[in-house]
Formats: structure tokens, sequence, C-alpha cells
């Protein structure tokens, strides 16, 4: 096949798997590294480029770079990535200093952002500094948008979310607050360069046609308005039994956040499957550990209410088939509806974009679903100027994809108001070098620990039930995170291979613990995969595939579960083999400038 | 600083009809220099014992002293192992041997070890036929000793020192076929495909297996005067055969040509077969073999594959009659059979 062991960035940044799977390619395993070597400020600045709330993340991400963590494919469970980020956040050090400078001269463009979510102020944060004039318009009476409205306390604790969103609300940023914004056409007219929609997606959806919906109206409420009212201290309590309605993180965060306001008998109460529900395994755990039962396969019918009271809900009992396409459907099992008594119901059961504000006729196109038509990578609106991110551009996903989003956004608005073409992006910045010190001695540990996961410590139960506010994670001690920061596997330390250096004498292959690399005769990549020591069956894994080598056999290195222990580098008698450092940074607004 | 083997391993990794993998045939890590040839026949031994569903306990590693002696502690850490002194590993294999015929003997040598020192202690065990597969990782110097000629470096060869070697070469192959052995096979180490089905046919050999695997010493004989280097050999490499090991009988599946394949049966029942044989070979054939050695030394080329084979060859315990119970399992009735057993033997010479 293609030879593919030349240095080729787009090929490392795929072995770096956290990195890849993050939405804002967070530079891992160097952040991991550094907490392991004690510097949580640089740790921490590592991450706040990239994913702009490193504290908030590091408690609330969706991380779906754990699931993609090769430490899961050798052993049992990933490095806990997203929990070292938290450790970066609590152990840093004052970082006043490390912020970019805002200039008093600006560059007399004006940018209007609408919302103030993580996506909005991910744009302020990258333009600010550039010299943008920035506005930000929130409805709510404070920054932050869902992480403030949604994710409760007892998870981010209000003076954590403070410090990110105020670091940003410093750079200068005017703030319109309490102003919903109601007519996208007059802010067209209000003389900005650009304006940038983050408004989420702020709808939440209903049972309006389930029988007794309306009879019941004053004691069933829509999840994240409860949550919102929650939030902003215009509700304290509820009833003592709780149904909820649903079967994502919202629905968790609502029966949790109803244990604390007083719910004795809470449960959750889903349609699907307990394994297909959409919340993080980690947010039904905690639920449960909450008492909070989940009962699965069960499709609300009905509210029912007795002289104006509400006494419960009765569900149809269903399970899953799945066609051969994987498709799931529903069935009904052909038992008695259940009945669940409830003083209050919370609906949790998703989230809809709405766009009231937005006139029909400016030239901004939506779809037939009523979402805007957005450019996936420019985040681009069909009208010049106005561009869409988080919530608001592709459907609610999560905070970390918002930041992405905003990101990209941001170099779109920068290269708009510098009359660039949007395809004009800067390169992603990628740095280079050999980790090799000595015969055995490397740049990183390649030390491969066999520790499992180190659990993050809690606070008692008895504890946080009785105060919303309360945060439950405690975060690793600093012993922990270094143990935990150890299980990195360093797959930014990549295995560079050099053709012509290679004398062919197996050491590397002989060496390898997991088998990743065989000499043989070149072949078609799918029959070459075949061929190897272990065959090569994980397709979402590159292999790596030298050149013809001297008797004309090439160097084959399946990079699945490559554990970068540096051990076929310190075999080669030639230095065939190299340890380099990856270290691969998106590109961020502004930096067009530079290449 | 790493010098340890990390514990994980390829969550794929298949097992063997023990339920085994590579790993449960693994050793510490070596310390040999990093790319010597030693490590990779270390590496063709795990898989062979691997292929061959051997229980490690079930073997012997005996080696005397030398880098190619050092390698036993690099594979099969479940089985005995005894690293005797320079040259002296064919005595003791025949003592363990001798004590107990239920292993599997593995003896592992180099040519410093095999043709200076211990030259008289390989030539009788070679003459009494021990049923043992002798490995030497052949080097043509004294790797352990900082890369001095050993008796196997060709005349003319250039040392990474700069002298010409002024002596002769001893052929072990050549001398071993003279002297007896019943297999004898020459291979490289940078070839684990031909070594591989070696190891494990010499495994499966009753009678005294002997390999002579040329191992490049990447530290002291990988110049480019070297007749031991990886590019010496790779260009001066004949191959006389192809060559598959079969644990039990099957129809040849591969279309090769009638003319070019050529089946041996050994006593356990496995089958040697040779494919791609070049024009005219024959293995069994032991006067047409000591012709090509010496034809082969005249034109400078390296033939490896299986040489020699005679499958009617009497092992050393054949030929003593030993009694096929270990030593350590005869019980003091089978030791002291009493007076009337001896009163018959006494009888037996009246
Ligand atoms: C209950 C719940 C829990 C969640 N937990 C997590 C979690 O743990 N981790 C995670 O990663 N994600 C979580 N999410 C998702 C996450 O909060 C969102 O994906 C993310 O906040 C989206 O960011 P955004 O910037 O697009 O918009 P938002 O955060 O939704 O912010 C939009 C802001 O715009 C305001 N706004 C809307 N329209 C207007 C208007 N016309 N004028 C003025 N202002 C307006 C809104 O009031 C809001 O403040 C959760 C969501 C919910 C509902
Ligand atoms: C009795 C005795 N004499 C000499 C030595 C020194 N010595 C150690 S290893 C060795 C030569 C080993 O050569 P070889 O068997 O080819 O092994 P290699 O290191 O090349 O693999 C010598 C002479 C010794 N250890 N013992
Ligand atoms: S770094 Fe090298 S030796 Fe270690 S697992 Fe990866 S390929 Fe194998
Ligand atoms: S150890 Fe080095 S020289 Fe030897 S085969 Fe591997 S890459 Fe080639
Ligand atoms: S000195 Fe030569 S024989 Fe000994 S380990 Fe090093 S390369 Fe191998
Ligand atoms: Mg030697």
């Amino acid at each position: 096949m293609v030879k593919t062991s030349e240095v080729n960035p787009g090929y490392f940044h795929k072995v770096v798997d956290c990195q890849y799977a993050c939405p804002a390619h967070t530079p891992v395993p160097e952040y991991i590294r550094l907490i392991a070597a004690g510097r949580y400020t640089e740790a921490y600045m590592i991450n706040w480029e990239s994913n702009v709330f490193p504290g908030i993340l590091g408690r609330t991400c969706d991380r779906p770079c754990e699931p993609a963590c090769r430490r899961g494919r050798v052993e049992e469970q990933p490095v806990a990535i997203c929990r070292l980020k938290r450790v970066a956040a609590d152990f840093k050090d004052e970082i006043g200093h490390l912020m970019p400078e805002i200039t008093v001269v600006k560059n007399g463009k004006k940018i209007a952002l609408i919302g103030g979510g993580p996506a909005s102020l991910t744009v302020a944060r990258d333009l600010a500094p550039l010299g943008y004039e920035i506005h930000l318009y929130d409805d709510q009476s404070k920054a932050g948008g869902m992480m403030r409205s949604q994710i409760p306390s007892f998870r981010l604790p209000e003076s954590v979310l403070d410090e990110e969103v105020d670091r940003i609300l410093n750079f200068g940023i005017h703030r319109h607050f309490n102003t919903y914004v109601n007519s996208m056409k007059s802010m067209l007219q209000s003389g900005y360069d650009a304006i940038f929609v983050g408004t989420g997606a702020p709808r939440g959806k209903d049972l309006t046609d389930l029988p007794g919906r309306w009879e019941a109206r004053t004691k069933v409420h829509i999840g994240i308005e409860w949550l919102a009212n929650v939030a902003f201290d215009h509700i304290h309590k509820i009833g003592k039994k709780v149904i909820v309605l649903g079967g994502g993180n919202t629905a968790m965060d609502c029966c949790r956040t109803a244990r604390r306001l007083g719910g004795e008998d809470v449960k959750v109460i889903v349609r699907s499957p307990f394994n297909d529900m959409k919340a993080s395994p980690w947010e039904k755990e905690d639920a449960m550990h909450e008492d909070i039962p989940i009962i699965d396969n069960h499709v609300p019918k009905s509210f029912v209410v007795e002289n104006g009271e509400l006494k419960g809900m009765y569900f149809e009992k269903v399970m899953a088939q799945y066609d051969e396409k994987g498709r799931r459907k529903l069935i009904p099992t052909g038992e008695p509806p259940a009945f669940y008594e409830a003083d209050e119901i919370l609906i949790a059961i998703g989230q809809e974009n709405s766009f009231p504000w937005i006139e029909r006729d400016l030239g901004i196109e939506f779809d037939e679903w009523g979402l805007p038509v957005i450019h996936e990578k420019y985040f681009s609106s069909t009208l010049p100027g106005v561009f869409f991110g988080g919530d608001a551009a592709l459907g609610p996903k999560n905070i970390i994809t918002a930041v992405a989003q905003g990101h990209e956004a941001a170099i779109s608005i920068d290269l708009y108001c510098s009359g660039q073409p949007l395809e004009d992006r800067p390169p992603a910045q990628v740095n280079m070098y050999s980790a090799k010190m000595g015969i055995h001695e490397w740049s990183y540990d390649s030390y491969v620990t066999t520790d499992p996961r180190y659990a993050v410590p809690q606070a008692d139960k008895s504890q946080t039930l009785r105060n919303r506010k309360l945060e439950v994670e405690l975060g690793y001690d600093l012993k922990s995170a270094f143990l935990e920061a150890q299980r990195c596997l360093n797959c930014d330390v990549q295995t560079v291979f050099t053709d012509s250096k290679c004398i062919e004498c197996d050491a590397c292959m002989d060496i390898c613990p997991t088998n990743c690399i065989t000499f043989t005769e070149d072949g078609p990549e799918q029959e070459l995969r075949m061929r190897l020591l272990v065959p090569a069956l994980n397709e979402s894994q590159d292999i790596m595939v030298s050149g013809p080598l001297k008797t004309g056999r090439v160097m084959v290195k399946d990079e699945d579960v490559c554990l970068h222990c540096g051990l076929c580098a310190e075999r080669c008698p030639t230095a065939a083999w190299d340890m380099q450092h990856f270290l691969y940074n998106t590109a961020k607004a502004g930096q067009s400038c530079y290449v | 600083m790493t010098y340890i083997r990390p514990a994980f391993h390829h969550p794929a990794l298949p097992q063997n009809e023990l339920g085994y993998t590579r790993k449960d045939y693994e050793g510490s890590i070596s310390t040999l220099c990093a790319g010597c040839g030693h490590d990779s026949i270390s590496a063709a031994i795990v898989e062979a014992c691997f292929e061959l569903n051997i229980e490690p306990h079930k073997v012997a590693k005996l080696s005397g002293i030398g880098c190619s002696s050092k390698t036993p502690a690099y594979f099969l850490n479940q089985s005995h192992g005894f690293n005797s002194v320079h040259g002296r590993m064919p005595s003791v294999a025949t003592g363990a041997y001798l004590a107990n015929t239920d292993l599997l003997y593995l003896g592992v040598s180099g040519d410093g070890d095999s043709a200076s020192i211990g030259m008289g202690q390989f030539v009788h065990a070679i003459r009494r036929s021990l049923n043992i597969t002798y490995i030497v990782m052949n080097n043509g110097c004294y790797g352990l000793t900082k890369g001095q000629d050993s008796a196997t470096a060709d005349y003319g060869y250039v040392a990474k020192a700069g002298h010409k070697n002024i002596y002769e070469a001893i052929d072990l192959c050549g001398l071993a076929i003279e002297l007896g052995a019943g297999f004898v096979a020459q291979s490289f180490s940078g070839d684990k495909k031909q070594l591989i089905p070696l190891i494990k046919a010499a495994m499966s050999y009753q009678g005294f297996a002997f390999l002579n695997v040329l191992s490049p010493c990447v530290t002291f004989n990988n110049n480019s005067g070297s007749t031991k280097s990886y590019d010496y050999i790779r260009e001066h490499n004949a191959v006389m055969s192809g060559m598959d090991f079969i644990p039990v009988k099957e129809e040849i599946t591969a279309d090769y040509q009638e003319d070019t394949v050529r089946e041996i049966e050994l006593h356990d029942g496995s089958y040697i077969r040779l494919h791609k044989l070049q024009q005219g070979w024959n293995p069994e054939d032991k006067y047409a073999v000591v012709n090509a050695l010496h034809k082969a030394r005249a034109s400078h080329e390296i033939l490896t594959g299986l040489l020699y084979i005679n499958n009617d060859q009497m092992p050393l315990h054949q030929i003593i009659r030993l009694t096929d119970t270990p030593l350590n399992k005869l019980t003091e009735q089978a030791l002291v059979p009493g007076a009337g057993i001896l009163d018959q033997i006494n009888a037996s010479f009246a």
C-alpha cells in the first residue's frame, strides 16, 4: 500500500486518540505530563488556550476523549482525562499576568454576540485580544448561558463558573445583560461589522398530547425551565414523590436536584432500555448513588389527576427490538399499564432550537426543521456577516463543542472583517522534536504503569443531599493526581520511522510488548492488515507502512495498541525508530497574520 | 529511563492449544546490544515453542558462556535452565539427559563456546547422538569479550578493528555431518520464515539436531569487511529450499511443482515439507550435501535451509538402552531389585 511512514501531521494527529476526539483538540497528553511534573499553571494554560473553561470542563465535560483513550483498549478503564483537567484548575497559581493584552486602541471593528453561553464567550475570548470591540447580549442577568442556568451547582460551583466567565468579560467586553434580542433585523441595522448567534437551544420539549397534561399543569414542569428557576433562586422546593421523565443528562440533573429540594421518592422513568439511555454512564451512576431508581422501557401514557390533584402517571411497558441495521423499535409487551405515584413531574425529554426573533426575510435561510443553514466548518449562515455557533448552530450538544465551534466562528469573523475569503484559514500549528536523551532515557516517562484508574473522592451523601450548592466531587488530591497522570500512555510521543536507516534486524518487532510491528511483504491495505503478527482489525486505527526496505519487505506498524513505551526505539541499533514529541495546536483567530 | 517491558499485551493475542500466548514463552528483557541477531533467534525459539504447543516446564535450556549463551534468560522463563561454564554445556546436557529423558533439551551455544574452548565437548555430544536441539548462534566472533575473531571467522574477512583474518574457518555444519549428526540445518537470524520451522523440526527430531544460525553481532562484526554482517549474509544467502513444519500429515494445498517438493516424516508423526527445492538437492544424501558445502565455501555462498537429515539415527538413550523412567522417579524397589534377581543375574554367568 502507499507509504504512510513519512512525517505527516495529519497522520500523527490521529494517533493522539484523546486529542483527536476532543472537539477543540486540546493537547491532552501534554497537559497530563505537566500535571505529573507539578506544573499546574502551565497545564491550565494549555487547556485555557484550547478549551477556554478548564475549571468548568474539568467538572462537567462530556469527555468524548475518554472513550477514545488508547488505554481503554489495553485495559479496562481510560485515563481520567477530564478530572485531571480539574486538577490543573484547582492547583494553578495566579494567572492574571499570563492573559493576553487587551489594547486600548481598537481595530475599528464592532462585533455583536447574541447569547452569553460558552460559544459566544469563546468568540469574545479569541477576538477581544485582536482589537475587536465586542458587545455581548444575553437575556439573563449574568453570562454563562446554560452552564449557569442548567448545570447544577453541586456539579459546578458558582465560584468556578464566575472565575472563568469573568476572566473573559474582563477583556473589555461590553455587556448587555437582561436584554432579550427580539429582532435580528434591528441588530443588522445597528452598525455591527459581524454578528454571532450563540443563543443555544432554549426550548425544552413537552408532552402536550398526553391525556391529563393540561389538568396537571401546575405540578408538571419542563426540566430545563425548572432547573433555570432553581439556579436563579425562583424555586426552592419540590413535592416528596417526584417522577422525572427522560434518559439524558438533563433528566439526571433534574432528579438529583429534586433530591436536594425535598424530593424523597424520586424516580427516573425512561422509554428506552437502560443501556441505550443518552445520559453518560457516570451521570447515571451518580444518580443511582443518590438512591434514585432508573426504570427503563416505560413509555408515558397519561397523567392522572383526581379532584384537581396530581396523583401520578400511567406507563406502557415496552421492549426494544433491533433490526439488522441496528435501528431500534419499542414494542409493547402487552402487560397492563404501570402506575407510578407522583406529587410533581419533571419532563426532561430533550431540547429544541427556536429562533422566533430572527425574521425570515433577511437572507438567513432556515431548513425544513427550522434550523439555520450553516456551513459546517466556517459556521457562516447564508447571510454574509452573520455567524452561528454552539447549540444554536447544529443542534444541542455540549460545552466543548460550543467552544470548538466558537473558535472556528472567530476565525471566520476575523477573516470576514479583514476582507479575506473564509476558506483561507490559518493552518494548525505543529511542532516535533526528538525525545531522546540517552540510550534508555527519554524526555518523557516511558514506563507503563499497570495501575487501575483512581477514583475521585466524593463528599458524603448525607451532606450533599441537604445543600444543593455543595459540590459532590472533591477532586483528586495531588498524590492521586500524580498517579492517575502516570497512567497516560503519552500517545503524542510519536514513533517515527526512517526507512533508509533500517537494517531489518527485527529487534523492534521482537521487543514490542503489544506486537505492533511486523516486517512482511507489501500488499493492499486490507490484505496486509490480516497478515500482521496480530491482525489489525480495528480499522479506525491507521497502520504505518514504510517504503520498500533492502530485502524488499516493508515495515508495518499497527497504531491500535501501541503503548508508546519507546522500546522499539531503544532496541533499534540504527535509530531507525525515534520517539518524537508531537505538539498539535488548532489554529486560532488572528494566527493567519503570522503564516 | 526504562529497561522494563510493559506488562500489557495485545488484547487479541492468539492462544495455542494449551491456552498459552506467546507471552507465556517469553523470558526476561534482553540485555544484549540493540539489534543483536541473538535476540531474533530468541524470538524465533519463543514462537516455535508456542506453535509446537510445548509445555514450558517440559523444556530444559542449557548454555555455556557468551552473549549467545546468555539468551536462555531471554526466552522460556517457565522452563528449567542451566548456564554452565564456557564450552561445557554438552557435558551438563548429557548428564541432565541421562538423569531425565522426559524433558526436551535445548542447548544454546556460540561459535566461540562450541568451535574453540568447547570443541571437544561439542564433537563428543554429536558422536554420542545426544537427544538435543543444539543451536549455535554464530557471529564469527567472541561478542561478549568485545569481538575477537572466533574459529568460524572466514579467511580474509576484515575485522572492525582493521586486521585481516589469516586462518581458515571451521565449518560447523560440515563437521556435524562428518561426525554423524542426524539433523543439520543452517539459517540466518534475520530470516524467521525459515528459522521458525527449522527450530520446530529440530525440536521434534529424535537424536542430535544441529542448527547453525548466522547471527550478526551488530556491535563488533557488522562492518563492511565482515562476512557475518546483515548485508553480507543477505547478499550471499543461497536458500536450498523453502520449508514448512507440519504437525500432522495433511494434503498439499499450495500448488508446488511435483519435482520441487519433498516430504520427510519424523518419528513423532510430524512432517517436514520442503518446497521450491534447488535443482537436484537431496538432504538425505550425505555425500551430495558435503560436496555442496565445499562448493559453497569456494564460491562464497552460504547454504541455508535443512542441509541434512537421517531419519534412522539412533538417539543415545536407545544406544545405551537407558530406562525410560527419570532417575528421580526410580523407586528403591526398581533400583534394588533384591536377592532373587541378583541370583538370576549371577546364574546367567554360570
Ligand atoms: C440540564 C443540562 C445539563 C447540561 N450539562 C452539561 C454538562 O454537564 N456538560 C456539557 O458539556 N454540557 C452540558 N449541557 C449542555 C450545555 O449546557 C450546552 O450545550 C451549552 O451550554 C451550549 O452553549 P451555547 O453557547 O451554544 O449556548 P447556551 O449555553 O445555551 O447559552 C445561550 C444563551 O443565550 C441566551 N439567549 C437565547 N436567546 C436569546 C436572545 N434572543 N437574546 C438574548 N439572549 C438569548 C440564553 O438565555 C443563554 O443564556 C447541559 C444542558 C442541560 C440542559
Ligand atoms: C574458561 C573461560 N575462558 C574464557 C572466557 C572468556 N570468554 C567469555 S565469552 C567468550 C567467548 C564467547 O564467544 P561466543 O561463544 O561466540 O559467544 P558470543 O558472545 O559471540 O555470542 C570468552 C572467550 C570465559 N568466560 N571462561
Ligand atoms: S512504542 Fe514501539 S515497542 Fe512500544 S508499543 Fe509502540 S511500537 Fe511497540
Ligand atoms: S530495530 Fe531498527 S534496524 Fe532493526 S528492524 Fe527495527 S527499525 Fe530496523
Ligand atoms: S556484543 Fe555482539 S553478540 Fe554480544 S550482544 Fe552485542 S551485538 Fe550481540
Ligand atoms: Mg560468537
